[in-house]
């Protein structure tokens, strides 16, 4: 799963001349040329996302409508979560497993519907840029003709993240004002017909809003027209996410991970668990019941520089367990934050290890993830 | 002031250099978070890793532009790595290096040369 690849001309979102607009420091990720930073850089661009609203292009990912007979039963072919059950309005998070119970990518799946409850049409997934292709190509495979799959490679997607990111919005939309985390929204706004949901990549309240690609440039406009709102570029969206505790695919997960190895049980449904009835079932009821041969684990960088990808993990006599797959400066803790693998049982909060930063052995603190606390709005 | 083409400054003092980097290289690496400076007592050679430059995103090395023995360094950059950003060809300096060959600091560039030089990147 190339982020980067050369064979091919990088693309570009709708959004690619506004963010030139503003001076954005343009670079090669998911196969798109796109914004890792604006004018004023990841640390500041950082903290307003946790004080204010930041706004952030995401029209790499893939977004896509399955629909079929029984498009949430064969969606379960792929994924361990209980789809069934989805309430229509709602979202879920999932990862799509290959027969080795190993993570092909995570998603998001929804059931939209407007404000009256009606216009549900099978579901709404959209999935990490780098692997959409791969993803959509192993759907129709394994759920075959059974489900189509619609891809909605004319629509923009637009994050707007922050503890004023909901004002902003509703402004401008105001049925999303009854909607909570995780919710899911047909609505009519800024002219144009929207798919809205409650969540996002931060851990901030917020919204992720998909819009028609020639719409694009008018809500993103509009939107940062509010003083509230600065444009928010990807390399602040990532060291957001790793103080969220939030995997990133290709990082912290990739096909050899199992979701329990990922800390992602939470995604396995107890249904399904007693089913066994998804790909890699085996080996992922084994690791439930026995604990898994590895453990994603959260680390505080006590002393020195932020340990980063590809820093080996030790215990505290020194012997290697580990490595870490996400890590970098939290601006909110400053201090070295990270996420990583190591040999299970997992360690308790407050274990002291090490990370081997550039050949010296750093101490870092087993801390309970997230770094920084989320601040969903879960009841209005 | 001399500089080099990885955008290192070179302060020299008698026979004492004094090493940052430049505003342009600030500028491009962003907000500094961390800064790794040389151990004092330890000999660079002109090219070898000298210190780590951290942004919240990526850890960049810095070059020794010189040769010599690291007999200072910048200590205030611990707590105040920001300082980097802030004066990067100032109090943002990383470390004093006691030269062994004065030679080669002619051979880098004046600052109209390094001016000229970031004209074409």
């Amino acid at each position: 799963m190339s982020t980067d690849p050369t064979d091919a001309p990088l693309k570009t979102t709708p959004l690619h001349a506004a963010h030139l607009a503003l001076g954005a420091r343009m670079v090669p990720f998911a196969g798109y040329e796109m914004p890792v930073q604006y004018t004023e850089g990841v640390l500041k661009e950082h903290l307003w996302t946790r004080e204010h609203a930041g706004i952030f292009d995401v029209s790499h990912m893939g977004q896509a409508r399955l629909r079929g007979v029984a498009p949430l039963a064969a969606f379960e072919e792929v994924v361990p979560g209980d789809f069934i059950n989805l309430k229509a309005g709602k979202q879920k998070y999932s990862v799509l497993l290959n027969r080795q119970g190993g993570i092909i990518d995570d998603l998001m799946a929804s059931r939209p519907v407007n404000s009256l409850g009606t216009g549900d049409d099978g579901l709404f997934v959209i999935v990490n840029g780098a692997c959409k292709e791969n993803d959509f190509k192993v759907i129709a495979d394994e759920l075959g003709p059974q489900v189509t799959i619609e891809r909605y490679e004319d629509r923009a997607l637009i994050a707007l993240q922050g503890p004023e990111a909901a004002a902003v919005f509703q402004h401008y939309a105001p049925d999303a004002a009854a909607m909570v985390f995780m919710d899911v929204r047909l609505m009519t706004a800024f002219g144009v017909d929207l798919i809205v949901s409650r969540s996002g990549y931060t851990g901030e309240d917020g919204y992720e809003i998909s819009v028609p690609a020639e719409a694009a440039d008018d809500v993103w406009n509009v939107l940062l027209s509010n003083p509230q709102v600065k444009p928010i570029g990807l390399g602040a969206r990532d060291s957001l996410r790793l103080e969220a505790g939030m995997p990133l695919y290709g990082h912290d997960l990739d096909e050899t991970v199992s979701p329990v190895e990922a800390g992602l049980t939470f995604a396995i449904n107890k249904n399904r668990r007693e089913q066994r009835d998804f790909p890699g079932a085996a080996r992922i009821v084994k690791e439930l019941a026995e604990g898994p041969p590895r453990v994603c684990v959260a680390l505080k960088v006590l002393e020195g520089a932020p340990a980063r990808e590809g820093a080996e993990i030790a215990d505290a006599a020194g012997k290697v367990i580990g490595v870490v797959t996400s890590g970098g400066f939290s601006p909110v803790l400053k201090q070295g934050i990270a996420i990583g693998f190591v040999a299970g049982p997992k360690p308790e909060p407050g274990a002291i290890l090490n990370v081997i930063v550039r050949g010296k052995p750093q101490r870092a603190e087993v801390v309970k993830s997230p770094f920084v606390p989320h601040r969903y709005v879960r009841k209005i | 002031m001399r500089f080099t083409k990885d955008h290192e400054w070179v302060e020299v003092d008698g026979d004492v250099a004094t090493v940052g980097i430049t505003a342009y290289a600030a500028e491009q690496l962003g907000d500094v978070v961390f800064v790794e400076t040389p151990d004092v007592g330890k000999t660079v050679k002109a090219g070898d890793g000298f210190a780590v430059v951290e942004s919240v995103k990526a850890a960049s090395d810095v070059y020794a532009p010189i040769s010599g023995e690291v007999v200072e360094a910048n200590a205030a950059l611990g707590d105040a790595p920001e300082t980097v950003n802030a004066a990067p060809e100032a109090s943002g300096w990383f470390a004093k290096v006691k030269l062994s060959n004065p030679a080669e600091v002619d051979a880098l560039m004046d600052r109209h040369a390094y001016e000229a030089y970031l004209q074409t990147l």
